[in-house]
This record gives structure tokens, C-alpha cells and sequence, in this order.
């Protein structure tokens, strides 16, 4: 109802009953009128302000619990001879420049350098950290790490607007905050249950391409493919299959560009079709644990292991093509659904599907499980 | 991971101050207006201010306090249970538990109970109910 005809009902009703509170209503209104006149921007600036407050107090419940976990999990497996808080704080703080990209040739050797360093300072302060963990728990120790490095990260971040709109008192610096806010708390939640995943080694959504490698090779002789990775020789409708996926249960992602590329080479490029599986961010409606398939190189993280396979596939001119498994970003990095695991079945039927229609029988393909393979053995 | 922070679940007593002080004098103003409707010069027009007022306060003091208490309710991160199922390799005997440290997929578990052969971790998984089915999923 307009709110004008309903002060004209209310003033009349107050009429009625109490004398002169006509007089009293008129004035309620002007003064409302006024205030919102004047005032109305500021108004709806401070009920942002106080949404933003909420979540960020949130934010800052989920960081700390995150840091807890992780220092609790490093004394539980590490056993280390002083208190790691310090130098977790110290780690929450680390950051990595990216190479500059004014002259993007040979940017990705430079990227990729950039992040082997950074890899190899992880493994250390982690085996500094926790020096009785084993080859496992140090990657899953790795892995939480990283889950409370990006909570720290997304905290302060929000704080940092937060505080900029309260000193600036610039309304569309709240605004913006609050608007892209639901979507940063979906991550934020997203991290904190990975977080606990990563501390008990249990597999996450993201790791499905590499659960249907598993399942591949589960049986077969495993050999290790540089950088962290396996791979098993499997028969698979009469062609022979090299199955890679990164080597578990440890949290691992591997380095799915150079192991491709080894077997390549090692087969002088006489690879009939490559066949990849990831697990794919999907769209709100879509459901979970769709299996669908494309073309390309699915696999993701910062691009250089795509730009190593591309390159490689490029050379041969060997077709790939891509299994994908559904899921948001919340199923990525949390422990599995059963929607997830119960995908892999149907994964493997696709890629059945892709090897009978597009290679012949005694040709070679490569299948690569992508993903974190926390949990998943081989 | 399910308990509440301590920062979050203690309300701030400045809160706690005023929502007390809101519902003392509501309940004072309350009382007056009783009072008015029961005495022998009842001042009807007095007593439905004070009680309009009384009623605003009390409601005011409420929603303060239920606001506090949701905003404590929401500072939780949801964990749901994380079941292993370990399968026999020979007879194919399944069977669920929760999920412990150390386990993972393909992992060789304890002897079958039913035929006594190794066994594996044939998968770990979290269930999860969906709240409601939404609409246009297909």
C-alpha cells in the first residue's frame, strides 16, 4: 500500500481516539519526509555498513577458526619441539608477485619459475613446521596451509573496504562491497570446510578427475612421471591407455603438463587421442555430478600446465578431448559428495565411449585424471 | 568446527544494558497504565499512550534480543559426516563407517567379516540432503 495513504489511515484513526493527535501525525510526517530528504543516502549507507559489519565479523570467526584448525593439526602431526603459532602467523602473511607482463613472451617459464620457488618454500616451512610428518601429511599439511593463507587473505581484503567506506564515507565503495559480499562468503565457506578436508586427508570435489584415474589404474603397476605424478599402462578396449593422475593420497596436484608431455615424447608423438578429466565449475541449476565432454584441455590452476599440454598436443597434432564432472565451488574444495564419487562411473563410460568412436583398435591414448588427489590413492 | 566463537557468542554488555533498561521501563510503563485503567479517575487517552509506548519499548527490547541471538546462531561453519565404505575384493561384501584419520581411496582396510580376505576403502564421501528441489534443473 502507499505509504502516504497509509499515514492518511492511521492519522485518521489516531483522530478518532486521541484528541489532537491529528496535529501529532502531520508532524511525524513532515518529520519523517524531511529526515529521509536529508538524510536518506546516509541512512542506507549505515544499514550497509552494519550488513557489511555482520559478515566481516563472520569472516573474521571463520579466519580464526581456519588458523586454529591448522595449528592444532600441525602439534597433532608434526610434533614439533616449540610452538609453530608464530611461524603460522608469519606463513598467513607470505604473498607471491607474478612475473611482469608488459612483454608477455616467455611469460610462462617466468610464472611457472615464480611458482616452483614458491612450491619448494612451502615443502620447507612445512617440514620446519612439522618436522615428524610424513611425504602425506606434509602435502595435506601443505594443502591447509593454503586453505588459511586464502581465508586471511579474503578477510582482510573485506576489511580493508570496509574500513575505506566508514573513513571515506563513500557510498558506493559499501555498495559495492555489499553487493559482491554473498558471493565472497560462498568461498569463504567454501575454504573453511576445505580447510578441515585437508587436515584429515579427506578427498574433495576436486578431486574427481583424479578419483577416475584411480579407479583406471587401480590394479595396474604405477611407475612415477616427473613432476609428482604416476602413471599405469592399462588395456582398455583393445588400445593401450597411459593413465597418469598425480600421485596420492597425499594432497597433490601434480604437474599434468610435464607427465603428459613425457609420454609423448616417450612414444615419439604416436599418441592417438588424449583424453582429459576435471572436475568443472557448474552453472547454478545445473546438478551436481553432471558428466559432460567436450574438447580441450580441461584442467586448470594458473595456465601452465595447459600451456605445456597445448604445446606439446600442437607439435604431434594429437586431438584431445575433455570429461568434465559438475560441480560449485563450495563441492570443489570440500570433502566429496556421494553425487561426485557415484559421477565416476559414469565418467569412465564416456571415456570408453571417446576411445571406441575416435581411436582404433592397438592405438595408444593418454587419459589424465586432473585435480587434487587428497585422499585418493592409487 | 561447530562451536560458536567465544567473541561472537558474548553479547556486548552495552546490549545487554540498554535491553535492560528498555524493558524496565516498559514494564514500568506497562504497570502505569494499569494502574490508570484501574483507578477511579481512569484518563483513558493517558493510559492507551502509555501502553502504545510500553508496547513499542517492550516489542523494540525483543527484536534487539532476537536479532543478537541470530546473528550468534549464524557464526557456526556447517560440517556434515564423512562416511568410508570399505568393500571386500573377494566376496564383495560392503560395508560403512565413519571416516577416520589415515583413510583414504584404495586404501587396504581390516580383514572382511564375512570371508576374512583383505579388504579396501572403496570410497569416502560426505552426504548431503538438498534443502529443497529447485526449480528449472532440467
Amino acid at each position: 500500500m502507499n505509504p502516504l495513504i497509509t499515514l492518511s489511515i492511521l492519522q485518521y484513526s489516531v483522530a478518532q481516539f486521541i484528541p489532537g493527535g491529528d496535529w501529532i501525525i502531520q508532524l511525524i510526517f513532515y518529520l519523517f519526509f524531511f529526515i529521509f530528504i536529508l538524510y536518506g543516502q546516509k541512512i542506507q549507507m549505515y544499514v550497509m555498513i552494519r550488513e557489511v559489519q555482520g559478515s566481516l565479523y563472520r569472516l573474521k570467526y571463520i579466519r580464526d577458526e581456519g588458523r586454529k584448525i591448522t595449528i592444532e593439526t600441525i602439534n597433532e602431526i608434526g610434533k614439533p619441539q616449540s610452538d609453530p603459532t608464530p611461524r603460522v602467523d608469519r606463513f598467513l602473511e607470505y604473498f607471491t608477485i607474478s612475473p611482469q607482463s608488459l612483454d608477455p613472451a616467455g611469460i610462462v617459464w617466468k610464472l611457472e619459475h615464480i611458482l616452483n620457488i614458491r612450491d619448494a618454500r612451502f615443502k620447507d616451512e612445512v617440514k620446519l613446521m612439522a618436522p615428524s610428518a610424513d611425504k602425506t601429511q606434509a602435502r595435506n599439511l601443505e594443502n591447509t596451509l593454503e586453505a588459511a593463507m586464502a581465508l586471511n587473505y579474503i578477510y582482510k581484503i573485506i576489511r580493508h573496504f570496509y574500513l575505506l567506506g566508514k573513513k571515506t564515507l563513500s557510498l558506493y565503495v559499501i555498495m559495492q562491497l555489499q553487493m559482491v559480499l554473498p558471493l565472497v562468503m560462498r568461498e569463504a565457506e567454501a575454504y573453511a570446510s576445505a580447510l578441515k578436508a585437508f587436515a584429515y586427508g579427506q578427498p574433495i570435489g576436486d578431486g574427481a578427475g583424479a578419483l577416475v584415474a584411480a579407479s583406471l589404474m587401480h590394479g595396474h603397476e604405477t611407475r612415477k612421471l616427473p613432476e609428482d605424478c604416476v602413471v599405469a599402462t592399462v588395456q582398455m578396449e583393445g588400445r593401450t591407455a597411459f593413465v597418469i593422475k598425480a600421485e596420492g593420497p597425499g594432497g597433490n596436484v601434480g604437474k599434468p603438463g610435464d607427465a603428459i608431455k613425457t609420454i609423448i615424447e616417450e612414444n615419439e608423438g604416436k599418441i592417438a587421442n588424449i583424453i582429459m578429466i576435471d572436475a568443472a565449475l557448474k552453472l547454478e541449476g545445473e546438478p551436481v555430478g553432471e558428466v559432460a565432454e567436450g574438447v580441450g584441455a580441461a584442467i586448470g590452476g594458473p595456465g601452465v600446465d595447459q600451456f605445456k599440454i597445448e604445446e606439446a598436443i600442437l607439435k604431434h597434432r594429437i586431438p584431445i578431448n575433455a570429461v568434465i564432472i559438475r560441480e560449485d565451488v563450495g563441492d570443489a574444495v570440500s570433502p566429496m559428495r556421494k553425487e561426485i564419487f557415484d559421477a565416476v562411473d559414469k565418467a569412465i563410460e564416456r571415456i570408453k565411449q571417446v576411445i571406441l568412436e575416435k581411436t582404433k583398435e592397438g592405438d595408444k591414448v593418454i587419459i589424465a585424471g586432473i585435480g587434487n588427489t587428497i585422499g585418493i590413492g592409487q | 568446527m561447530q562451536e560458536a566463537s567465544p567473541d561472537r557468542t558474548r553479547v556486548s554488555p552495552y546490549i545487554w544494558l540498554l535491553v535492560i533498561i528498555t524493558v524496565a521501563v516498559s514494564l514500568i510503563l506497562l504497570l502505569l497504565a494499569l494502574q490508570e485503567i484501574t483507578s477511579d479517575t481512569k484518563d483513558e487517552t493517558l493510559a492507551t499512550y502509555l501502553l502504545l509506548a510500553g508496547a513499542v519499548l517492550l516489542g523494540s527490547a525483543a527484536y534487539a534480543m532476537i536479532q543478537t541471538r541470530k546473528r550468534v546462531f549464524r557464526a557456526k561453519i556447517e560440517s556434515h559426516p564423512i562416511m568410508t565404505t570399505i568393500e571386500c575384493k573377494k566376496c564383495g561384501f560392503k560395508s560403512t563407517r565413519e571416516f577416520q584419520r589415515g583413510d583414504y581411496i584404495f586404501k587396504e582396510s581390516e580383514k572382511c567379516q564375512k570371508c576374512g580376505n583383505p579388504t579396501i576403502i572403496a570410497a569416502i564421501y560426505r552426504e548431503v540432503k538438498e534443502k529443497e528441489k529447485e526449480r528449472f534443473t532440467s
